[in-house]
């Protein structure tokens, strides 16, 4: 029986990390569901990039208030999961703070976290402050009505719940230590429970033993289901920021794609000596896309897939675009979360159907993303500037507009007479080419 | 208009067995617009004052394919594109110059892996050049202690990131420089950028260029300076509709050094 809480763990814990294979191996079909990009080029470049941006966070402190409150959560989470490690092997071989022979470096150590950890209490409180009572735009815009709010906030209470009980354990601890039960050695240093610790007096041994014990099993289960919500909720940034910066675009913003499927067929109608009539070459016909552009989220490249489950919904990019500024419905947010659910959609059908997509009547456009939005877009590339992990919100416009204009005809009436300008006199206006010069004797 | 501009195309550089230094691609809003037409020509005095030695492509240049392109026209994009690289290859151009950074952008990042590789300049990374090799001068003249504010064009700033050439030019001109609530990367576009210069904008609570205007009238300047004709387009509309066309000139940059040169 001595070995039950060994077992149990042990259990608890394959438990976590089979869900969270899983939700990995979801996570990595529906993005390779994605249309093939190169990204792996240029791995400096881009290990370097990962590092400023990522691991830098240089991006975040673009917004002084927001950013440092969010680097404070960023080292205190990644800090203080060493202790989780800590909490891990004690769990497994059922012992009690086995860093503890560390001495002084584990003082170090159980004092930083304890330090970071308020710090991450208070600055959470903070941030529930701004998302909840502080009327900050960004927070408030249509496309985060409902879940996606909801989402945010229980992020925020479950990291309450996680400090709170991590400080209680600590002070439990030290209240054990210091009435000098034999299990409890004397180990590390509590600069913040120590403050606790002192409401503890009066309670008996085993009352102690139950309150340590008790947060100590709620700690480490909420990690564990916390680590299994991410799949769920916008906060797999926490995991997804990395490779997300690391593959995204490396190219001057300013430069689109240019499609090599059309490259070829324009190359044919320029050619004077190609024969209209000859039999297509040897795999030529494997080489025509299915449909230019994008209207769905197979159309998209596994980067484009990749961002919207990296997407945090923190709604900069939508806080700089000017369509958005002056009341237009487009939000380069929500194509973001639009993607991402759209894509859930997806492989949840797959699943239902034995691993193969049965056509549900729905695509991207129209269902999830309203043209209207498309068209009001002025690709000033204001989104892809503001997003502090590297996602192109703009890049999906831009698909899905080549998927309009290309597949459906369906542009605007204005830009049509536009484009028929520009293929009958070479200019946006019906002006003749030869005038092209006039204005030299104007 | 003081004297003749001299402007030579390539066919006649052809013709002379000749070859530029660099080719003005002039744009279908420096060709045909009547407003961005100044900008075009305030450029060309400039280069003819200076001496450089240039050719423009004339009836032969068409479109650059950036309105298709941003519309989503992909094929009628490549067709212009080529078309013109066509051209541009034939006539074994090396160097462009251009003052509109739509144009800028396209020839510059989207020609390349369509066959067109040539070393790509907007006009005030141009004539910053000439002024970094002595060949142009810039003084103050009438806008000394000017209030100035520079709005960045989207596909000349964000896209490429070239913030300082113009503001550099601007400093020469001995202006107060202001900058706008958003400025450099965190510029706010016009309004006319992705093809919408070409159609109405979609329902909203205003007009981007409107926006725009505020944050400008914002800085009480004397001069908005715009490096981009359609930039120019939509802040002199901005201003109109502020009614504050008597106070706050738009101004290409280019036009403020020719201005300032009184050429």
């Amino acid at each position: 029986m001595e070995y039950l809480p060994q077992l149990l763990f042990i259990a608890a814990l394959a438990f976590a990390v089979y869900f969270f294979a899983n939700n990995v191996r979801k996570l990595k079909r529906n993005i390779n569901l994605g249309q093939e990009v190169n990204r792996n080029d240029r791995k400096k470049t881009r290990l370097n990039k990962m590092l400023r941006v990522a691991l830098g966070q240089s991006k975040m402190v673009t917004k002084p208030i927001a950013g440092t409150l969010h680097v404070i959560v960023y080292v205190g989470f990644v800090i203080i999961n060493i202790e989780v490690l800590e909490i891990i092997i004690d769990g497994v071989l059922g012992t009690h703070r086995v860093f503890s022979f560390l001495g002084p470096v584990y003082s170090f150590l159980i004092g930083s976290f304890e330090i970071l950890a308020l710090l991450v209490l208070i600055t959470v409180i903070l941030f529930w402050i701004r998302r909840n009572a502080m009327n900050i735009k960004r927070f408030m815009s249509r496309e985060l009505k409902g879940w996606p709010k909801n989402d945010a906030n229980y992020i925020l209470y479950f990291e309450v719940v996680l400090m709170v009980l991590f400080l209680t354990m600590n002070a439990s601890d030290l209240q054990l230590q210091r009435i000098g039960h034999e299990a409890y050695v004397e180990a590390g240093a509590y600069p913040i429970s120590q403050f606790i610790a002192p409401l503890f007096e009066g309670m008996s041994e085993s009352a102690l033993i139950a309150l340590e014990r008790g947060t100590w099993w709620a700690h480490i289960l909420g990690i564990f289901f916390f680590l299994n919500y991410l799949y769920y909720s916008k906060h797999l940034h926490i995991l997804l920021a990395f490779p997300n910066v690391y593959y995204s675009n490396l190219e001057e913003k300013g430069k689109f794609r240019n499609l090599d499927s059309v490259t070829n067929e324009v190359k044919m109608m320029l050619d004077p000596n190609a024969d209209p009539f000859a039999a297509p070459e040897e795999g030529a016909e494997e080489d025509m896309p299915e449909k230019f552009g994008a209207s769905d989220v197979k159309d998209l490249n596994w980067f484009q897939l990749l961002s919207a489950y990296t997407c945090t919904e923190c709604g900069r990019c939508t806080s700089e675009c000017p369509a958005n500024q002056t009341g237009k419905l487009l939000s380069p947010r929500k194509i973001m979360m639009d993607t991402r659910d759209r894509l859930e959609e997806v492989g949840k059908n797959i699943d239902a159907n034995k691993g193969e997509f049965k056509d549900d009547g729905k695509q991207l456009l129209d269902n999830y993303i309203k043209r209207e939005e498309l068209w009001a877009c002025t690709t000033c590339n204001a989104c892809v500037e503001a997003c502090p992990v590297g996602i192109d919100p703009l890049s999906i416009i831009m698909d899905m507009r080549q998927y309009l204009v290309m597949e459906e005809t369906a542009a605007p009436t204005e830009l049509n007479n536009a484009m028929g300008n520009i293929e009958n006199n070479a200019a946006p206006w019906p002006y003749n080419q030869q005038d092209r010069l006039n204005w030299v004797n104007e | 208009m003081s004297e003749k501009l001299n402007v030579p195309t390539m066919a006649q550089y052809l013709a002379e067995g000749k070859k530029p230094e660099v080719l003005f691609w002039v744009g279908c809003a420096g060709s045909f617009d009547d407003r961005a037409k100044k900008i075009t020509k305030a450029f060309v005095k400039i280069m003819n004052k200076v001496g450089v030695d240039f050719a423009v492509l004339g009836t032969e240049e068409g479109c650059t394919g950036d309105p298709a392109k941003r519309a989503g026209n992909e094929f009628l994009f490549q067709m212009q594109a080529m078309t013109n690289i066509e051209v541009m290859n034939a006539y074994e151009i090396e160097k462009v110059v251009t003052t509109c950074p739509h144009c800028f952008n396209t020839l510059k990042n989207e020609y390349p892996s369509l066959g067109g590789n040539y070393q790509v300049m907007h006009h005030t990374q141009f004539l910053k050049s000439l002024l970094n090799e002595g060949k142009l001068k810039v003084e103050g003249g009438k806008y000394k202690g000017k209030r100035i504010t520079f709005h960045d064009p989207c596909y000349l700033g964000r896209a490429n990131d070239e913030y300082e050439a113009p503001r550099d030019l601007l400093r020469k001109l001995e202006v107060e420089l202001v900058e706008m609530k958003s400025c450099k990367s965190k510029g706010l576009c016009c309004g006319a950028g992705g093809a919408q210069m070409f159609k109405d904008a979609e329902k909203g609570d205003k007009e981007v260029n409107i926006h725009r205007t505020e944050q400008a009238v914002d800085v009480k300047p004397d001069v908005v300076a715009a490096g981009c004709p359609f930039c120019n387009t939509m802040m002199t509309d901005g201003v109109k509709h502020e009614g504050k066309e008597d106070a706050i000139e738009v101004l290409d940059v280019v036009e403020m050094i020719a201005n300032a040169e009184d050429l």
